[in-house]
């Protein structure tokens, strides 16, 4: 488990470099699908297999579908990837990451200031957590379901093609 | 069972949230900004699952099915806007995006 650990993180971590620095966005996208997965993994073996299935069927599978579609609906791959590589020649990575990797520094720092001491992950199954879902965060669980809600709806009344006007002779364009 | 040390599992979620950071800020484009918010929303998430199983709580978790939640309607909610910017401005491109009508 602890092998599998490792080389989890590495595809995790090299998979996100990568998703940042395509010019293509869906390889971009595969390429998060990637990370995704392998975060999931780090799930199982961290001892949460429900959020590591939960991770699966709805980060990689429901969100990123929806971000294919869009990608694919839009269109734009021809121009973007051009403005895109031109965009990323090296002088735009140099404040980014170096204001990056000073925070990382510290947070680094921060965590690792103490001896690390090498503790076990135990299993918490789902029935641990459906109990504390329902009963210590039943509040939670409801602001969930109108966020939801405002979601469904935001996306609906977002997404929704204006009509358009016509007159007897003359269509008029609103937008 | 895995025994690895708990500073490790949080760098792991550290370094991810700071690579989708760093895309964030480096990125022009719409549709990479959304996606780079969603690697920081998942190493979040992270540092949560592995905060909650070395505590041995179902807190954690929880806490992971909370942020997952809101990734979703960000995301459904982010993708829609996107989609309205583009047939209105033709361009995913934030730089150009800087008028409110034209």
């Amino acid at each position: 488990m602890n092998t599998i650990f490792y080389i989890t993180s590495a595809i995790a971590i090299i998979s996100t470099v990568m998703v940042i620095t395509r010019a293509n966005a869906v390889h971009a996208l595969l390429y998060l699908i990637l990370s995704l997965l392998a975060v999931a993994v780090l799930f199982f073996t961290l001892g949460a297999p429900f959020v590591a299935a939960l991770e699966i069927i709805v980060y990689a599978g429901a969100i990123m579908v929806l971000f294919t579609f869009v990608v694919m609906m839009l269109n734009t791959l021809e121009n973007t990837q051009k403005q895109e590589r031109m965009l990323l020649n090296g002088t735009v990575w140099v404040v980014p990451g170096a204001l990056s990797v000073i925070l990382l520094g510290l947070y680094v720092y921060a965590v690792t200031s103490s001896p690390p001491e090498v503790t076990t992950f135990s299993n918490t199954g789902p029935k641990e957590v459906g109990i504390s879902l329902f009963s210590k965060y039943l509040l939670g669980v409801e602001i969930a379901a109108l966020l939801l809600l405002a979601g469904i709806i935001g996306a609906y009344h977002l997404g929704k093609e204006k009509k358009k006007t016509v007159h007897r002779f003359m269509e008029v364009q609103n937008d | 069972m895995t025994n690895i040390p708990l500073e490790y599992g949080l760098l792991v979620a550290g370094i991810l949230f700071f690579l989708g950071f760093l895309g964030l800020m480096v990125r022009r484009n719409i549709i990479f900004m959304l996606m780079a918010v969603e690697i920081m929303l998942n190493a979040a998430g992270l540092a949560f699952i592995i905060a909650g199983s070395y505590w041995m709580q179902p807190d954690g978790q929880v806490m992971f099915i909370f942020i997952l939640t809101m990734a979703a309607a960000e995301v459904s909610v982010g993708l829609a806007l996107i989609i309205r910017v583009f047939k209105h401005y033709r361009t995913l491109d934030t730089d150009q995006m800087n008028k409110m009508k034209y």
